[in-house]
Parts: C-alpha cells; structure tokens; sequence
C-alpha cells in the first residue's frame, strides 16, 4: 500500500509538473507579444514596453517558469492584471458558492444515479427497468444549458418556486435564500450527471447479476435481489468510486457554464470573464488550480479504491 | 458489408443512422434552401408563434427558427467532423508512438496520455480562446484535442493486443511487409474500436459547441449554430419560454443519434468488443460543456 500510495503520489506532482508546463507554454509562450496582447493594438510601443517590464516578461521564459512556480509553492497564485487582487484570495472567496453548488450537485446525481441504476438492472425486463434505461440514455445526450432552461422555464417561471438566477448580495449571511439560489443549478447539474452516473451503475450491477458469487448465494436460498444486495453491491460500490473522480470532474466543467446561466458568482463564472477579458495571469493561476484539483481527486479516488478493495490491498 | 446490415438490423444502430443521415441531409439542404433568410430580421413577424409559414415561430428580431435550425445543423456537422479528423490524427498518433516505438518512448507516451486525459475539453478550450479569442476552431482542437488523448487510451491496448497475436507473427513468417501486415491485419482490427470512439466524439463535438458557443467562446453570434441560438433566446425565457425547446431538441436528438450509433456500432463490429472495453463511454464525462 506504501510502494503503490508513493507510486500514485509521483504521478500526481508528474501531473501537476505537465499541466503547469502545458498551461504556461500555452498562456506565455504561443501568444507571442503577451505584453502586446494585454495592452492591446492601440497601445503606443512605450506601453507595451513598460507592461512588459512590469510583468517581469522580459526575464528568460525559464525564469519566468520557476518565479511562476516558486510563488505557487508560497501559495501565491499571481495577481488579476485588471484588478490587482490576489488570484487565490478570489478564488477562495469564489468557492464559497461554487464548492457547495458542487457538493449539492453530486448529493443530487448520487441520490439519482445509483438507486435507479441498480432498479433498472434489476427490472431490465419489466417496462421500469427499460424506462429508466431509456430515460438515461436520452438524458446523457442533453446539453448541461438546456436542461438548466428547462428547470428555470418550470420550477421558476411556471410555477414559481424558485428564484431564476442569481445569488444573495449578502451571500451566506442569509444561509435560507443562498441555499435556495443553489438548488436550481445544483438540480441541473446533479440530473445531467445522474443519468450517466444511473448508466455505469447499472452496467456494473448487470455484470455483478452475471457473477457466480451472486448465483451461488441465490442457489443457497435468497432471492435474486437479496443475493444481489449483500453479495453484489460491494462490487458494484468499488466501480462507483472508480467514475467517481470524473463525475466531480464533470461536475466543475458543469459549473462553469451553470454559473454563467444563473448568474452566480463562483469560480466557473469568474474564469469565463476572466478568459474573455485576456486577464491572462489570472487564468493561469485558475487554470492551474482547476486542474490541480481534478489530478487531485483523481488521485484520492484512486487510494480510496485500493485501500477498499481487499484483493487490491492484499495484492500490494 | 455484414457489419452495416447488422447495424441496421439493431434498433439503435437505425436509429443513429437515421438521425445523423437525417442532420447531414438538413445541413446539406440549407446549403441552397431554408423556407426562409436564416439571418434575415422581419420586424413585423417578431415572436411569431409556430404556425405557417414559420412551422416553428420566429425569434425576437423576426427570424425564422426552423431556417436557423437548418442553417445550425451545418454548424454543428463542420465541428463534428472538424473534431473527429484532429481526433483521429492526434489518436492515431499517440497510439502508434505508444506501442510500435523503443520500450522507453512507449512508457513516456503511456504515462503522458494518463495525464492528460484529466485535462477536461473546457479547459482546454478556455487555454486556446483565452489566447486567440472564441471561434469554431476552439471548439474543434479542444475537443479534438480532448478525445484524441482518449482514443489513444482505448486504442493502445487494441493495437498492441493485436501486435502481439498469432495472425500478425504469421503475416510476418509468410514474408508480409510492415506496411502489408499494418494494413491486412492491424488496421481492419483496431478500426472497430476506434470507429466507435470517434462516433461518441463526434457527440462530445456537438455538446462541447453548444456549451461554449453559450459561453461565447464557440460560434460567433452572426453564425447560424443551435448553440448561440439558445443564448439568443435564453433572454426571453420568461415571456417566450417555448422558443428554446426546439434548438435543444435539436442538440439532444443529435447527440443522441451520435451515441446510440457508437454503442450500435460496438455491438455490430465484434461482438467481443464490449467485453474488452467496458462501458467505455461513461469514463468521459469530464468532457461535457
């Protein structure tokens, strides 16, 4: 477990070492004149000049490199060039509605996806199971936008329920109206991802009914759904945790552009306008700690499915 | 040929090939005709309801929404395609270099293309248009980009599974060339596979320019595309809630289409197959937009 945790822990900072490479090379070095870029095409050549100092783009790009890293180690993420705000200061403010939004979202998509998933194998032969099977499949294929209008176009202009968009000006202060301006983007999310959630768990418990344990137990006397409970589910809870990190994964790239439909302030609506508006240091410290985060819960869910699988854990 | 008429014999292989035939013909034909201008602005006939002769009402500038659907579909076919030839290359590439070089250039391919199957195609899109600003072409090497990595992923082990089988060892003892045996025996054996990852791609595509045209990093807003039309008429939910059910109808069927002819297809050209990659589209869910 040591060897495989220290293992999987090179190939987290290999991960992190290729991403800030990928997004330096892409953010710093591709565009050219970044100095240019910034200032824009009106900016007289003084301009550009003096941005270009300012922002320490003069140095060799490798030093560039390295100050750029030897601040992330500080926990320095670089500064907005708009407005002069420390980047992870934003982003700690801004998680303050993005890191519930996600957490609601994924509560949603697992109350969806796994009790469903495992019913629809369970009657893929009655009209339930296939309903459901249907449903999903349809629901994989619908753009994260869309549903979320459709949501708004029911739960808020129709009947009134909740608000459209927004979020409380005085945030959590009034912990009653911020929840309710989540649910509508959390139920959005959590739906989507549910139904591709509701899919892999009911393949998973379709192999699981297939297993010999599983028939073995039903031989002994229980029904084919108790020998499926408590002999299969295990199984079927181990492959769950494997989608697991790419579900959360989802779920922040759902954030972004859920954020933008309901016009909260998180992190997702934050990158967008910062990526529209070329604020380029600041993407690049969000860039990095969205990709950070994700090789992050990667490799959680990974130790987490070798610490609970007992044969993997024997094996190591 | 027996591929195709099972894949047709299968209800969601026909369906797939209906829907997409169904895409590919409307972006065709609005290439000459659309019942009405697509950019066209009639002020008189602004939020028409659907009747005749707009079957699907017209939006607040007048123009007809059956027209833009018709003029999008050929938007969202360029990205789809676009998507999948940057996929296959890409793919192709990386697989190749992960299991036809030097033990060391292998590995380092292998270790690379784990890595970067966590960047998500937003991401990436976000890299490419924070530099060059929001185009189709964002759409297209983002998600080109994105699924290429993981075509190499699911292509490799085929690749290299086959390399090592018995059929390519005597195609290379009856004197078979390289260039003989890749084309006899690797190709026609890994195509399956790959086809199947490059029709759920093509889906990802469609998706990932909805989202971002949404977002106004994708289409730009004079283009015809399902994707900018729904920002369009997402301003007007609350008086004209109607209007944005037909561009995401559009989206969904065609996704829809896409994916079911991915699975079809995976159960078509080798029944086998789906035992060796198990439930290989839901692993991509970090690509949504």
């Amino acid at each position: 477990m040591i060897r495989y945790t220290l293992t999987r822990l090179g190939l987290l900072v290999l991960g992190l070492a290729v991403a800030s490479v990928l997004i330096f090379v892409s953010l710093r070095v591709l565009p050219g004149d970044v100095a240019q870029l910034i200032a824009g095409a009106e900016a007289s050549p003084e301009q550009v000049v003096a941005l270009r100092t300012s922002l320490g783009l003069d140095a060799p790009l490798w030093t560039q490199y390295l100050d750029w890293i030897g601040g992330l180690v500080h926990g320095d993420l670089g500064t907005s060039l708009i407005t002069g705000t420390s980047v992870a200061a934003e982003l700690t403010d801004k998680a303050r509605v993005t890191v519930p939004l996600a957490a609601m979202s994924l509560t949603v998509a697992l109350l969806i996806g796994i009790p469903l998933g495992v019913l629809s194998a369970l009657g893929r032969r009655r009209a339930a199971g296939t309903v459901l099977s249907v449903g999903a499949q349809a629901l994989a294929a619908v753009p994260v936008v869309w549903a979320g209008m459709m949501l708004v176009v029911v739960f808020a202009v129709w009947l009134g329920w909740l608000p459209p968009q927004g979020f409380p000006r005085s945030g959590w202060n009034d912990p009653g109206a911020a929840a309710r301006a989540l649910v509508l983007p959390a139920l959005t999310i959590g739906v989507v991802e549910g139904a591709m959630l509701l899919r892999f768990v009911r393949s998973a418990t379709l192999q699981a009914l297939g297993q010999d344990y599983v028939r073995t137990a039903a031989a002994k006397g229980l029904t084919r759904t108790r020998a499926l409970l408590s002999h299969g589910l295990p199984n079927v809870g181990l492959s769950v945790i494997t989608v697991l990190g790419l579900q959360i994964a989802g779920i922040i790239v759902g954030a972004v552009v859920i954020e933008q439909l309901f016009t909260l302030p998180g992190v997702g609506r934050m990158l967008v306008t910062d990526v529209a508006s070329r604020d380029l240091p600041k993407v690049q410290g969000e860039l990095l700690a969205l990709t950070g985060f994700v090789l992050l819960v990667g490799f959680f869910v990974d130790l987490a499915h070798r610490l609970l699988d007992p044969r993997q854990r024997e094996a190591s | 040929m027996t591929t195709l008429r099972r894949l047709w014999g299968l209800g969601t292989g026909r369906f797939g090939i209906l829907i997409v035939a169904l895409v590919v013909i409307t972006a065709l034909v609005s290439l000459v005709w659309t019942p009405f201008d697509p950019g066209a602005v009639d002020a008189r006939a602004r939020w028409s309801d659907p009747s005749w002769p707009h079957v699907l009402g017209t939006d607040n500038s007048g123009r007809d929404i059956a027209s833009l659907l018709m003029a999008g579909a050929r938007t969202a076919v360029v990205v789809a395609v676009g998507a999948g030839v940057v996929a296959s290359v890409l793919g192709i590439a990386l697989a190749a270099l992960g299991s036809l070089t030097a033990r060391w250039i292998r590995e380092g391919v292998a270790v690379l293309v784990d890595i970067l199957i966590a960047f998500p195609v937003l991401i990436i899109a976000m890299m490419i248009s924070a530099v060059w600003g929001g185009s189709l072409a964002v759409v297209i090497w983002s998600v080109g980009i994105g699924f290429g990595v993981n075509v190499a992923r699911v292509t490799r082990p085929e690749l290299r599974r086959v390399l090592h089988s018995d059929f390519v060892l005597a195609g290379r003892a009856s004197g078979l060339s390289t260039g003989q045996n890749l084309t006899r025996h690797l190709l026609p054996n890994v195509a399956p596979v790959f086809i199947v990852q490059l029709s759920w791609g093509m889906a990802v595509a469609v998706l990932a320019e909805a989202g971002l045209s949404y977002l106004g990093f994708g289409a730009p807003v004079t283009q015809p595309s399902w994707g900018v039309l729904l920002s369009d008429l997402q301003a007007y939910i609350a008086v004209h809630p109607l209007t944005v059910v037909w561009p995401g109808l559009a989206i969904t069927l065609t996704v829809l289409g896409l994916n079911l002819l991915g699975d079809a297809l995976r159960e078509a050209a080798d029944p086998t197959l789906a035992e060796r990659t198990p439930a290989a589209r839901i692993p991509v869910p970090g690509v949504i937009a």
